[in-house]
């Protein structure tokens, strides 16, 4: 029986489940229970992903209401190799979390932090599975909301502002979603996306769809940060609590980045995106200017955890980059970056976290001899940061080999050469973390016997990422399949599944609407 | 190499691969007893040597040894594919491992090393990465391995952890790094979308038809991305890497690590262009010149350095660009030569090299002003001097006089005259600022008074308290002067292994008949 219900489970289970970990109170059973559940949704989304690899899709309707009058949810490749990132990476930060949270939260906020992100992980997977326009808004406002909680959860008073800061340029991003979809709605009479498809093409210099089309692009672009709308991000991931910038950083602008992705090639169409609008030249440009920007930017910062935020907004740059190439290669790279840089930042904010746990600060001085006190934790670092970097045997190299390829499949040696110019700037601000972690000595301030490594507890789920970072860059085959289906699906079946599904629908709900 | 006899030949390859590895990690776990650790590390190194003599005998009979690893990429494997400018390397850098292993073990105790077993842990992962390089078998396996062997041995640059040791360990990584990832791996994803394969192939990967100006670009990303090469503009990791240990300087930055560099591009130019296409490319004649000006101008500048490690690094950085002129002068027979200076390069820079440690360990001693009249209380390591000096310059009866006079022929046959009065120039300068070291040695009084020198220096000494350095010290240089002399008289071996390289051959006669 569960199994029909496979593409639900997701999302049912963190959301019932949030309410009941609030119940269960501060100690470890609030803990223990997010994780199993977190954990479920993981072993869901590895069913869903194997099923949508042998089937195709996999379509769901909420209530028994068929669509495109009830709300529908679709798996297919592409949701459901980002799901699988989601809902592995939640499981894992919250194994980590238990001890962050210990030391970051007080007490009586603790069942918040659990609550937040159970709902925070419903919200995602929602927004990944979800087949209607408007149901998209509602969970990314779940998730978003779920997120500012998360934020100013930390004992730090600062994450106040970042979390405010956050707040006012989400909902102005959700905003413009909404107006966006509002205005599909009035000229279309439909949020189900596959029926949209269908019938903007009807429509297709419409105005109001043009208008509808900036709308969304602007207000998705802030959900996934994208230069220059990128100004919350960097205070928000510095001042959250460590476990919840682990999840946010691998997780939550990934899903904004597939809602862009989803936009753009199953609702629009490329050939309206790309070839009529031209929005490829827009984000191609924000794209670079994103990579150099954002990757010097976190040359020059101080704190660790900013300077990583600074480098996801460059590594976006990258994703966008491979999307705004308009070829099923170039979106590959897009999506296999989603996944190996979930990874990559995961690890890395977790082995920060880690140090905040044992010295109290992250800053880049407080990491000086930090190689020497905590080996396993900076050995996870430096795996992760060279990952970052694209030194081959590790994920990054993936990435970036396949973003190449793709420029170079179009002969822009312009574009293949920014990337790696990109990747030196990666060079420096890893460098400069690690020289201090190996080279500098332990402040005499620092009592050395404090500074010890930590738990087994926070070690497990770090290698876990390293490690997959080392996997996945020496056995690609698993990602390159998902992705390079998800890539081709996306591409091949924008326009023929929409309007073979526009038939069936089309006629039944206009008379409705009428 | 009746101990290799039973096992699968292709298996040799991932064994020449795996036994320094484990050999490093067998280091690590014998840490706390030095004289275990460094029994480990001979044991490996001869074991090694063993190895790589079994997989030269099987090329010598051209039985073709190929290993697929993995599938990197659907298409794009880590491959290996062993053929004979790869034997050729490996021969040299296996067998001066055992050399250096033994001169390292007197020279890190004797110079009171820190950080022991981190030091030899890392020459061990760097000499597996290599091997690696040498037998790759298609460019991506060579890149991934190209850049292991820049990571392992950063640690042994920064090893002495002082703020000088720091700065250059950042120009070291900062160079090597930034050109491998910008121009080497562009160059290696132009060739595969151009071309379609990264393998080696006899002949190079590319037709007439692809396009001119592609491949004009990327013969320049090649060579500048191969920055181990140390072509001018990028050389000066090189100079700043000599803060490393000495037996890391001579073995790493005079053999393997430099040598890898040099190496590969040779394999480019013989395997992925072609002699034949080289020909044809507009910009191989600007390389050319480029290296020949490296030539030239890191001579000239070697004689301003006083320090004579610094003198030496630009010795190596010169050097070099005579196997890249070798190379690029698209000449069987330049690169043959170039191949040839390999191995002869390396047996007398490392000389060089391992006498600059014996002077240093023995009378602290690095600064080439200081060493007059030195002579009489080293005669041994300065004769070892003389010897490795006469064999760069390329005076019999040294090894390096084969290769230069091949390396002139080839240029010769190019009708590349210019080049051939770079490489003779080039000998003037090397007996300039090499030659006068050990003159100077033996045949200049002692200075009456050694305190303007000494205040300078760190830990005092005495002249009558200069001794000849320990004795693993002085085996190893004993072994490789041997073989500057050995390789004169006896070059055979290589000849035969370098004319095993398809396209690349060593007479002269043939290119007579052709031209006639």
């Amino acid at each position: 029986m569960l199994e029909q219900h496979l593409a639900i489970l997701p999302i049912l289970l963190p959301l019932i489940a949030a309410p009941i970990a609030f119940l269960l109170g501060r100690g470890n059973l609030s803990w223990g229970f997010a994780t199993l559940i977190s954990g479920s949704a993981f072993y869901a989304a590895i069913q869903l992903l194997a099923v949508t690899l042998s089937t195709g899709s996999l379509s769901y309707a909420v209530g028994d209401w068929p669509p495109p009058w009830g709300i529908e949810l679709r798996a297919d490749v592409a949701n459901a190799f980002i799901l699988l990132v989601v809902s592995g990476i939640s499981t894992l930060v919250l194994l980590f979390a238990k001890e962050s949270v210990e030391k970051e939260i007080d007490p009586p906020l603790r069942p918040h932090y659990y609550t937040a992100h159970l709902l925070c992980l419903a919200g995602l997977c929602g927004i990944l599975l979800t087949g209607d326009a408007f149901n998209l808004f509602v969970f990314l406002e779940i998730s978003s909301l779920a997120i500012y909680t998360m934020i100013s959860l930390a004992s730090d008073r600062r994450c106040l502002t970042a979390a405010f800061r956050y707040l006012i340029m989400g909902t102005v991003g959700a905003t413009f979603i909404l107006i966006g979809v509002g205005l599909l709605y009035m000229k279309t009479g439909t949020l189900n996306m596959l029926d949209l498809a269908g019938r903007i093409d009807l429509y297709d210099s419409s105005r109001t769809i043009n208008t509808g089309l900036a709308f969304i692009m602007v207000g998705v672009s802030v959900k996934l940060a994208l230069f220059p709308l990128h100004m919350w991000l960097p205070a928000a991931y510095t001042h959250a609590p460590s476990a919840v910038t682990a999840f946010l950083a691998a997780t939550a602008t990934k899903v904004a980045v597939y809602v862009m992705i989803r936009f753009i090639f199953t609702i629009f169409g490329t050939d309206h995106v790309f070839s009529e609008m031209r929005m490829d030249i827009p984000l191609m440009v924000f794209a670079v200017f994103a990579i150099f920007k954002c990757s010097y930017m976190a040359t020059v910062q101080s704190n660790v955890k900013t300077v990583l935020a600074y480098s996801s907004v460059a590594q976006i740059g990258y994703m966008i980059l491979g999307v705004s190439l308009v070829s099923a290669a170039g979106l590959m790279a897009g999506l296999i970056h989603i996944f190996n840089h979930a990874l990559m930042k995961g690890a890395l904010f977790m082995a920060v976290g880690a140090v905040f746990y044992r010295v109290g600060s992250v800053d880049v001085n407080a990491f000086s001899g930090l190689g020497k006190q905590m080996p396993l934790t900076m050995a996870a670092f430096t795996i992760a940061g060279l990952s970052i970097i694209g030194v081959p045997l590790t994920a990054g190299f993936v990435s970036k080999w396949y973003l190449i390829s793709a420029a170079l499949e179009q002969n822009n040696w312009l574009i293949a050469a920014l990337v790696l110019v990109g990747s030196l700037l990666a060079v420096v601000y890893i460098g400069r973390i690690l020289e201090a972690a190996y080279f500098k000595k332990l402040p005499d301030t620092v009592d050395a016997n404090n500074v010890k490594e930590v738990s087994w507890l926070m070690l497990t789920p770090m290698w876990i990422l390293v490690l997959a970072n080392i996997y996945f860059g020496i056995d690609t085959s698993m990602t390159t399949e998902a992705a390079s289906k998800a890539s081709e699906w996306l591409f091949s079946h924008e326009n023929s599944q929409a309007s073979a599904h526009n038939v069936n629908t089309l006629a039944s709900s206009k008379e409705v609407l009428k | 190499m009746n101990l290799w006899q039973g096992v699968e030949p292709s298996q040799l390859i991932t064994l020449s691969i795996l036994v320094p590895l484990f050999g490093a990690l067998l280091v690590l776990a014998t840490g706390k007893s030095p004289n275990l650790r460094e029994t480990v590390t001979l044991t490996t190194a001869a074991l090694l040597f063993s190895l790589v003599l079994a997989i030269a005998d099987l090329t010598y009979q051209s039985t073709e040894l190929r290993l697929d690893v993995i599938e990197l990429f659907p298409g794009l494997s880590i491959a290996f594919n062993v053929e004979p400018l790869g034997v050729l390397f490996a021969l040299v850098a296996s067998f001066l491992w055992i050399v250096t292993s033994i001169y390292a073990i007197g020279y890190m105790r004797g110079h009171n090393e820190g950080n022991q077993t981190r030091f030899f842990f890392c020459f061990a992962l760097a000499i597996s990465s290599v091997m690696a390089i040498c037998f790759s078998g298609n460019l991506l396996t060579l890149f991934i391995f190209y850049e292991v062997l820049t990571l392992s041995t950063y640690p042994l640059v920064t090893h002495a952890g002082t703020e000088d040791a720091k700065k250059s360990g950042r120009l070291y990584l900062g160079i090597l790094l930034s050109t491998s990832i910008v121009f080497l791996l562009l160059a290696i994803m132009g060739t595969y979308s151009v071309a379609g394969t990264l393998d080696f192939t006899a002949g190079g990967v590319f037709d007439s038809s692809d396009s001119r100006a592609v491949l004009a670009v990327l013969l320049v990303l090649f060579c500048y991305g191969i920055g181990k090469a140390a072509i001018m503009p990028f050389h000066r990791w090189l100079p700043a890497a000599m803060v490393a240990p000495t037996p890391v300087s001579a073995l790493l930055h005079a053999v393997a690590v430099v040598k890898a560099g040099v190496f590969s591009i040779l394999k480019v130019m013989i395997y992925i262009f072609g002699l034949d296409e080289l020909k044809t490319i507009a910009t191989t004649d600007l390389m050319l010149y480029i290296g020949a000006a490296t030539i030239l101008l890191s001579s000239c500048i070697a004689m301003t350095k006083d320090g004579l490690k610094a003198r030496l690094a630009y010795s190596t950085v010169s050097q070099l660009s005579y196997i890249v002129v070798g190379a690029l002068l698209a000449s069987s027979l330049a690169s043959a030569g170039a191949a040839m200076h390999i191995a002869t390069h390396a047996v007398g820079k490392i000389t060089l090299f391992f006498c600059a440690g014996a002077i240093m360990v023995a009378s602290h001693k690095k600064n080439i002003s200081d060493m007059v009249g030195l002579g009489r209380q080293m005669p041994f390591t300065m004769a070892a001097f003389t010897i490795g000096a006469i064999s760069i310059i390329g005076l019999p009866p040294m090894a390096g006089t084969w290769s230069k006079w091949y390396l002139t022929l080839g240029a010769l046959d190019a009708d590349k005259l210019i080049i051939v009065a770079v490489l003779m120039i080039s000998s003037l300068l090397n007996i300039a600022y090499l030659l006068p070291i050990p003159i100077k040695a033996f045949f200049s009084p002692k200075p009456s008074s050694c305190s303007n020198s000494a205040a300078s220096e760190p830990i005092p000494w005495h002249w009558s308290e200069v001794r000849e350095a320990p004795l693993p010290m002085m085996i190893a240089i004993g072994v490789t002067s041997f073989c500057c002399l050995a390789l004169f008289f006896y070059p055979q071996p290589l000849i035969d292994l370098i004319n095993l390289i398809p396209g690349v051959s060593t007479h002269l006669s043939t290119h007579l008949h052709g031209d006639g």
